[in-house]
C-alpha cells in the first residue's frame, strides 16, 4: 500500500512537471506583455516529439542513444525520493539528499558525454560550460544542504521535513542563508536566466541547449521532460524543506489531498518569484557565473557558520 | 540550548545579526563604490530595524529615538552624501577590485570563527543571545577593518570605518539595550561630522595628488622606496 | 592457515622475480643452440633483432607469461589469506629465523593487514591477466623483458612483506625492497632523460620518506625498548614525543602516499613506468603507505589528539582539491591519472583526519565510521585506478598515444575497452550506484556528524573541509567526463588513433573486466564488506559499527536508520527499471527506427575533427576560474601574411600548467641543499697538507676526549 502510494506520488511528480514549466512560461509572458500559450502546450510538444522519427548523426555511438534514457531514469529516481505531498513514504529511505545530488550528477554526466559524442564544436562547448557551472554549483548546494542536515540531524529528506514541520515557526538565520544559496543554485542548475537562457539558440550564449542540439524525436522529448522534472525537483525541495507546512504526515485521504493542494500552491507562488527574477535580470557573461555561484557558496558557508555560532552554541553556566 | 527554546524576539535578533554579518561580507566583495554604499545603507537600515524591534519588545522608548536616528543617518543621509561625493568625484565607474577575492573571503569567514572563539570566554556567564550578538558585532568590526585593509579608494575606507561603528552599536543595543541618550546623540553627531569632514578631505586629497587611491599617499613619505 | 597462505603468496611473488631471468636465460640458451649466438639475458641495448620471436616463440612466450602466472597466483593466495584473516578476525604470528642475529623476523597477519592483502590481491590478479599481452610491446624494445618481470616480482614481494612485518626492522627492509624495486620499474625505459630524472626524483623522495619513517620508529623504540611491534605498542610516550613521532610518520608515509606538498614526485614517476606497473604503483603502492600510517597511528601509537586530526584533515583537503585541479589541466592521460591519485589519497586522509578528531573527542562510534570510510575508499581507489591505468595501457598498446589532445572516437575502435573504461570513469567520478560514491558518501556522513562535537571551532572547521570535499567531488566528475569525452567520444584527432583496433589478447580485456565487475559489485552491495570491516576496526578503535544494515542487507545505514540510509541495489534496479520502461514505451511501441544523417551542428556543416573541443579547451573555464592556483605559461602564436602582415593565417595557443609546489617548496629546498653542500665543500681544498691537518686535529681531539 505505501509502496503503491510512493509510486503514485512519483507518477504525479512526473506528470505535473510540464505543467509547472508552462505555468512559469505563462507568468513570464504576462510580465513581458505577450500572449501565453495554453497551459497544456508542453504536453502537446512532448506528444509531437514522441511521434517523430529521431535522427542519429553519423559519428554517434551507443552513448548518444542510451543517454536520454539514463538522464530520464536518474531524474525520475530523484523525483521518487523527494517527498512531494506526503512524508514518510518508503522510497524516501532509498537515498538521502547527498545521493540526490549524486543522481543529478549521474544524469548530467551522461548528458555531457552525449554532447561530446558527436564531435561538434557546440556539443563540446555546451559540455564544458555545463560541467564548469555544475562543479561550482554542486559544492554550493551541498553547503546549503549541510546546513539543513546539521540543524535537523539527518540527511534523509523526509525526516528533515518532519523536523522542520514539527518544530514550528523558528526564525533560523542559517535557513535564510541556506534558502538564498539553494535558490541561486537552483537557478544555475536548471539553466534559467541569468546563468543560462532556456529559450535561446544563439551560439555564444547557450549551455544546456548546446549539448542537446543534435537530439530529435523521442530522445529530445525525454530530455526536455527530464529537465522539466528537474526544475520541479528544485522547486519542491525549496518549498518543502523551508516551508513544509501542509504536507501530509499520515496517509489518510484528506491529509493527502491537502498535501497535494499545498504543494501546488507553493510551487505556483515559487514560479511567480522565479518568473519575476527572470524578467528583471539579464543573462550574464559565462565568466561572471563564478562570482554568482561564489556568492551562493558564501551564503552556504555563512549559513553553516551562523548555525554553529548563532543557533547551537553551548554556553556552560 | 538551541534556537528552538528561544523566544521569537530572540530568534529575530539572531536573524538580524546574521543578516548584518552578511552585509559586511557583501561589502567585502563589492568592487563598485556605488554598490558598496548601497550595501552600507542596507546595513544601517537593518541596524535601525534591530533597534526598533528591541524598543518594541523591551519597551524602552528611548530606543525608538536611536532607531530613528540610525535610519535617518546611516540608512539615508550618509549614504546619499557619499553617493553624491562619488558622482561628483567621478568615481562611480572606477573599479576598486580586491587583489585576491577568494582569499579575502576565506579570511573573512575565518575572522567570523575567530571572533566567536574569542568572545566565548568573555561572556561565559551571560545569555546565549548576548554571546552571539557580541560575536557577530566583533566579526562586523573585524570585517570592517579587513575592508579598509584590502581597499585602495578612500571612500571605501570611510565605509569600512562606519561599518565598524555599526558593529559596536549593534552590540550596545542587543546586550545593554542601548547607550545613554547623550552618548548616542553624541556618537550620531560625530559620525555625521566625520562624513562631512571626510568629504572635505576627499576634495583636498584629490586636489593635491589627483587621485583618491590611498596607495599614492605613500608618495608623501620622505623615504624613497 | 591465513599466515601460511600469505607467506605462500610472498614466496610466489619472489619466485616470479627469479623465474624471469631463468626463463630469459633459457630462451637465450635455446636460441644459442638454434641459430644466433646471443644470450638473451645479456642483450645490449638495441641488439634484439626483429627475428627473435620467430627463433624461440614458445620459450619466449613462456618467459613472458610464467612470471605473470606466478604473480596471479600470488595475488589470488594473498586475497584468500586476506579474506580468511578478515572473516576469522584472528591474528596469527610467526618468527622466521632470518635477519639480525639478535632479532629474527617477526611476521603477523591480523585483520588490518588481511584487508590490505585484499587491496593488493585483486588488482594484482587483474594486472597479471593484463600483463602477458601488454608486455609484448617491450619484447622488441631496447631492454630485456626479464628485467621488468624481475623487479616487478621484488616490488610485489616488498609490498606483501610490509603488510606481514611485525617488527620495525623487517618493516623497513620490506619498505626499501618496495621502493627500490619500483625505482627500477620507473627507470625501465631509461633511454629518455625525463624518465631518468623522474626515477631519480622518486628514489630521492622515497629515501627521505624512509628516513622519516625510521626516525618515527626510533622515537617509539626509544621509549618501548625493542624493535618488535609488541614492544613499540607498549611504549609510554608523553604527548610531546607522541606528536613528534606522529609528525615524522605523517611526513614519511605521506611522502610515499603523495600528499600535498610532498606529492611532486608522483605525477612524474607514475606515468613513465609501463602501464601495468603504473596501475600497481598508483592503485596499490599508495595504499601500502596508507596502511603504514594506519598501523603506526591507530595501532602502535594508539593515542589520539585533535590537533593531529586537524593537521591530517587540512593536508588531506589540500591534497584532494589541488590534486584534482591539477589533474584537470593535464593533457597526458597517465599524468592525469597520477594527479587524480593525489586527490583520492587526499580523500582517504580527510576520512582519517575526521576519524582522529572524533576519536580524540571520545566519539568512538564516529571515529570508527571515519576509519571505515578511509579503508573502503582505499580499496575502491585501488580498483578503479588500476582499471583506468590498464585502460590507458590498452590505448598506449594499440595507438602508442598518451596525449588526450590526439585521441578521440576510440569508442568505435575499441568498444570493449571503452565500456570497461566507462565503468571506471563513473566510479572515480563518484556517481551512484558505483563504488566510488559509497565511500565518498560515508566520508560526508562522518563529516556531517560534526555537530556532536563540543568545540565550536572544530564544528565549523569540519563542514568547511567537507565543502572542499564537495568541490573536489564535483571537479573529479568534470575531470573524468573530460577524459572520457575527449578520448573515447567524438572524432579521432590523429591518424594512428583513427586506425587503432581493439586489443588482441583476451587477458587484456579480462583484467579490466574483473576490476570493473568489482567496482559494480562493491558499489551495489557494499554492506557485507562494511560488515567485515568491523573486524578491522575492533582492535584499532575497540568498536564495531552496530547499525550498518539496520534496515536489512540492501540498506546502508552508517549512523542510524533515521539519520541517513542508502540502498544502492534498489537505486540500480530503479534506474534499470525506469530506463527499460521508457525504452519499451517509446521505442518498442512506436517502432520508429532512428535514421542516420549528417550532424546538424546549427547548420554549419562540414564537420572535421579539428572543430571539436580539445582537452585544453574543455578545462579552460576551470583554468580561468582557479587561475591563482596554477603556475601557468600561456602564449598565442600568430601567423600573418599579406601586405604589412595584416591577414591572420593561423593562431596557435600554447599553455603549460606547472605545479606550484616546485617554485614554492622544491626549488628553494634544492638551492638550500646545494648551498650547504658548497659550504661544506670548502673543506675540500684539494691540498694534501690540509687533509693531513684534518687527520691530525681529529686525532688530537679524540685523544683528548678519551683521556
Amino acid at each position: 500500500m505505501v509502496w503503491a502510494l510512493a509510486i503514485l506520488q512519483t507518477l504525479l511528480f512526473i506528470a505535473a512537471a510540464p505543467l509547472l514549466a508552462s505555468w512559469l512560461k505563462r507568468i513570464k509572458c504576462r510580465l513581458q506583455n505577450r500572449r501565453a500559450p495554453s497551459l497544456f502546450q508542453p504536453y502537446r510538444d512532448l506528444r509531437k516529439l514522441y511521434r517523430k522519427r529521431p535522427i542519429v548523426p553519423y559519428p554517434a555511438s551507443w552513448i548518444f542513444r542510451a543517454a536520454p534514457y539514463i538522464v530520464f531514469a536518474s531524474t525520475v529516481l530523484a523525483a521518487a525520493i523527494v517527498p512531494l505531498a506526503a512524508v514518510d513514504l518508503p522510497t524516501a529511505r532509498i537515498a538521502d539528499v547527498i545521493v540526490l545530488v549524486g543522481f543529478f550528477a549521474l544524469g548530467r554526466t551522461f548528458q555531457v558525454l552525449a554532447g561530446m559524442d558527436i564531435g561538434t564544436a557546440f556539443g563540446g562547448m555546451g559540455s564544458s560550460r555545463e560541467m564548469t557551472v555544475s562543479s561550482l554549483a554542486e559544492p554550493a548546494m551541498l553547503m546549503a544542504v549541510f546546513t539543513l542536515a546539521m540543524s535537523a540531524h539527518t540527511t534523509n529528506l523526509s525526516q528533515a521535513m518532519n523536523y522542520v514541520h514539527d518544530t514550528g515557526l523558528v526564525l533560523r538565520p542559517s535557513f535564510v542563508f541556506a534558502l538564498g544559496g539553494l535558490l541561486l543554485v537552483a537557478i544555475a542548475e536548471t539553466g534559467r536566466i541569468p546563468v543560462d537562457n532556456p529559450a535561446t539558440h544563439l551560439e555564444l550564449t547557450m549551455i544546456h541547449e548546446a549539448m542537446i542540439l543534435e537530439y530529435s524525436g523521442r530522445w529530445l522529448a525525454l530530455i526536455e521532460w527530464a529537465s522539466q522534472i528537474k526544475l520541479m525537483l528544485y522547486g519542491v525541495l525549496i518549498a518543502n524543506i523551508f516551508f513544509p507546512w501542509g504536507i501530509a504526515q499520515d496517509f489518510s485521504w484528506p491529509a493527502l489531498i491537502c498535501g497535494v493542494a499545498a504543494i501546488a500552491l507553493k510551487l505556483a507562488l515559487l514560479a511567480v518569484v522565479l518568473g519575476l527574477s527572470e524578467a528583471l535580470f539579464a543573462k550574464m557573461r559565462i565568466f561572471r557565473v563564478q562570482e554568482y555561484l561564489g556568492f551562493a557558496y558564501l551564503l552556504g558557508v555563512l549559513g553553516l557558520l551562523s548555525h554553529i555560532i548563532l543557533e547551537a552554541a553551548r554556553v556552560h553556566h | 540550548m538551541s534556537i528552538i527554546e528561544l523566544s521569537l524576539y530572540q530568534q529575530a535578533i539572531l536573524l538580524l545579526a546574521g543578516l548584518i554579518a552578511l552585509t559586511s561580507f557583501l561589502m567585502l566583495g563589492q568592487s563598485r563604490l556605488v554598490r558598496l554604499v548601497k550595501v552600507f545603507a542596507a546595513q544601517g537600515m537593518l541596524l535601525a530595524a534591530t533597534t526598533a524591534l528591541a524598543a518594541t519588545v523591551l519597551e524602552y522608548p528611548h530606543l525608538y529615538v536611536s532607531a530613528a536616528l540610525n535610519l535617518l543617518l546611516k540608512g539615508i543621509v550618509i549614504p546619499l552624501l557619499l553617493q553624491r561625493l562619488i558622482h561628483r568625484l567621478e568615481l562611480h565607474r572606477v573599479m576598486d577590485t580586491v587583489d585576491h577575492p577568494a582569499r579575502v573571503m576565506m579570511g573573512g569567514a575565518a575572522l567570523v570563527v575567530f571572533s566567536y572563539y574569542v568572545s566565548l570566554p568573555v561572556v561565559e556567564n551571560s545569555h546565549l543571545v548576548t554571546l552571539n550578538a557580541i560575536a557577530v558585532s566583533l566579526a562586523v568590526v573585524l570585517l570592517g577593518m579587513l575592508l579598509m585593509i584590502t581597499r585602495r579608494q578612500a571612500v571605501a575606507h570611510v565605509v569600512g570605518f562606519m561599518s565598524i561603528e555599526n558593529g559596536l552599536f549593534f552590540a550596545a543595543v542587543v546586550s545593554t539595550y542601548g547607550m545613554p541618550m547623550v552618548v548616542e546623540l553624541g556618537v550620531a553627531f560625530d559620525v555625521l561630522v566625520a562624513a562631512v569632514v571626510f568629504g572635505v578631505f576627499f576634495f583636498q586629497i584629490r586636489a593635491s595628488i589627483d587621485s583618491l587611491n590611498v596607495d599614492r599617499l605613500s608618495k608623501l613619505s620622505e623615504v624613497e622606496p | 592457515m591465513s599466515l601460511f597462505l600469505a607467506n605462500l603468496s610472498l614466496l610466489l611473488a619472489l619466485f616470479s622475480a627469479l623465474v624471469a631471468p631463468i626463463a630469459g636465460c633459457a630462451g637465450g640458451i635455446w636460441s644459442r643452440l638454434g641459430r644466433t649466438p646471443v644470450l638473451l639475458g645479456r642483450l645490449g641495448p638495441g641488439s634484439a633483432g626483429p627475428g627473435e620471436e620467430r627463433r624461440s616463440p614458445r620459450i619466449s612466450r613462456l618467459a613472458r607469461i610464467a612470471p605473470f602466472i606466478l604473480l596471479a597466483l600470488s595475488g589470488g593466495f594473498g586475497a584468500l589469506a586476506g579474506i580468511i584473516a578478515l572473516r576469522g578476525g584472528a591474528t596469527s604470528t610467526a618468527t622466521v629465523a632470518l635477519g639480525l642475529p639478535w632479532l629474527s623476523w617477526h611476521e603477523r597477519l591480523d585483520s588490518l593487514s588481511g584487508f590490505f592483502f585484499c587491496v593488493i590481491g585483486l588488482p594484482l590478479i587483474a594486472v597479471s591477466l593484463f600483463g602477458p599481452g601488454y608486455v609484448r610491446e617491450f619484447e622488441h624494445g631496447r631492454h630485456p623483458l626479464w628485467v621488468l618481470s624481475f623487479f616487478t616480482g621484488f616490488f610485489v614481494a616488498g609490498m606483501e612483506l610490509v603488510l606481514l612485518a611485525d617488527d620495525a626492522f623487517l618493516f623497513m627492509i620490506a619498505w626499501e625492497l618496495m621502493s627500490v624495486g619500483s625505482y627500477f620499474l620507473v627507470a625501465f625505459q631509461h633511454e629518455h632523460s625525463a624518465n631518468r630524472r623522474a626515477a631519480f626524483l622518486y628514489l630521492l623522495m622515497a629515501e627521505i620518506g624512509a628516513i622519516a619513517v625510521i626516525l618515527a620508529f626510533g622515537v617509539l623504540a626509544g621509549f618501548g625498548g625493542g624493535l618488535t611491534f609488541a614492544a613499540l605498542r607498549g611504549a609510554a610516550l608523553s604527548p610531546l614525543w607522541a606528536s613528534i613521532a606522529f609528525v615524522l610518520a605523517l611526513t614519511g608515509f605521506g611522502m610515499k602516499a603523495g600528499l600535498v606538498p610532498l606529492h611532486a614526485w608522483l605525477p612524474e614517476a607514475h606515468p613513465v613506468a609501463p602501464s601495468h606497473i603504473s596501475a600497481l604503483m598508483s592503485g596499490v603502492m599508495l595504499k601500502i603507505a596508507v596502511y603504514g600510517f594506519i598501523r603506526f597511528t591507530f595501532d602502535l601509537l594508539h593515542q589520539f589528539h585533535w590537533q593531529w586530526g586537524v593537521l591530517v584533515l587540512v593536508i588531506g583537503s589540500a591534497s584532494a582539491v589541488l590534486g584534482i585541479l591539477y589533474a584537470l589541466q593535464q593533457q597526458d592521460l597517465k599524468r592525469l591519472l597520477a594527479y587524480s591519485s593525489v586527490e583520492n589519497v587526499g580523500i582517504v586522509f580527510v576520512a582519517l583526519g575526521l576519524s582522529l578528531i572524533f576519536l580524540s573527542n571520545g566519539k568512538t562510534h564516529l571515529g570508527t565510521l571515519g576509519l571505515v570510510a578511509a579503508l573502503l575508499h582505499s580499496l575502491n581507489h585501488a580498483l578503479f585506478k588500476s582499471l583506468l591505468f590498464l585502460g590507458a595501457g590498452s590505448i598506449l598498446y594499440r595507438a602508442h598515444e598518451q596525449s588526450l589532445e590526439h585521441m578521440g572516437g576510440l569508442i568505435h575502435r575499441m568498444p570493449k575497452t571503452a565500456a570497461f573504461f566507462l565503468l571506471g570513469t563513473l566510479s572515480i567520478a563518484g556517481l551512484p550506484p558505483l563504488n566510488g560514491f559509497v565511500s565518498e558518501w560515508l566520508v560526508f556522513q562522518t563529516a556531517l556528524q560534526a555537530g556532536t562535537l563540543d568545540s565550536g571551532v572544530l564544528r565549523s572547521l569540519i563542514p568547511t573541509a567537507s565543502a572542499v570535499l564537495a568541490l573536489t567531488a564535483a571537479l573529479a566528475a568534470t575531470c573524468f567526463v573530460k577524459v572520457y569525452g575527449v578520448a573515447f567520444l567524438g572524432l579521432p584527432r590523429s591518424h594512428h588513433i583513427a586506425h587503432a583496433r581493439e586489443v588482441p589478447h583476451r587477458g587484456m580485456l579480462a583484467g579490466p573486466a574483473l576490476l570493473a565487475a568489482c567496482c559494480v559489485l562493491l558499489g551495489v552491495l557494499p554492506t557485507p564488506l562494511i560488515d567485515l570491516l568491523g573486524r578491522v576496526t575492533q582492535p584499532l578503535t575497540g568498536f564495531v559499527l552496530p547499525d550498518i544494515s539496520a534496515l536489512g542487507w540492501l540498506w546502508l545505514t552508517p549512523v542510524a536508520p533515521e539519520v541517513a540510509s542508502y540502498a544502492p541495489a534498489l537505486v540500480l534496479f530503479g534506474i534499470l527499471a525506469v530506463g527499460w520502461l521508457s525504452y519499451y514505451l517509446l521505442y518498442r511501441r512506436t517502432g520508429l527506427e532512428p535514421r542516420r544523417a549528417e550532424p546538424w551542428d546549427c547548420g554549419f556543416g562540414g564537420l572535421t575533427a579539428r572543430m571539436q573541443y580539445t582537452s585544453g579547451a574543455f578545462s579552460m573555464p576551470i583554468r580561468r576560474i582557479f587561475e591563482p592556483v596554477f603556475g601557468m605559461h600561456e602564449s598565442i602564436e600568430v601567423t600573418t601574411d599579406g601586405p604589412a602582415a595584416t591577414r591572420v593565417r593561423a593562431l596557435r595557443y600554447h599553455f603549460q600548467v606547472l605545479d606550484r609546489a616546485w617554485p614554492i617548496l622544491y626549488e628553494p629546498a634544492g638551492h638550500t641543499v646545494t648551498r650547504l653542500a658548497r659550504w661544506v665543500g670548502r673543506l675540500q681544498t684539494g691540498n694534501i697538507r690540509t687533509y693531513l691537518g684534518y687527520s691530525f686535529f681529529t686525532l688530537v681531539v679524540l685523544l683528548w676526549m678519551i683521556s
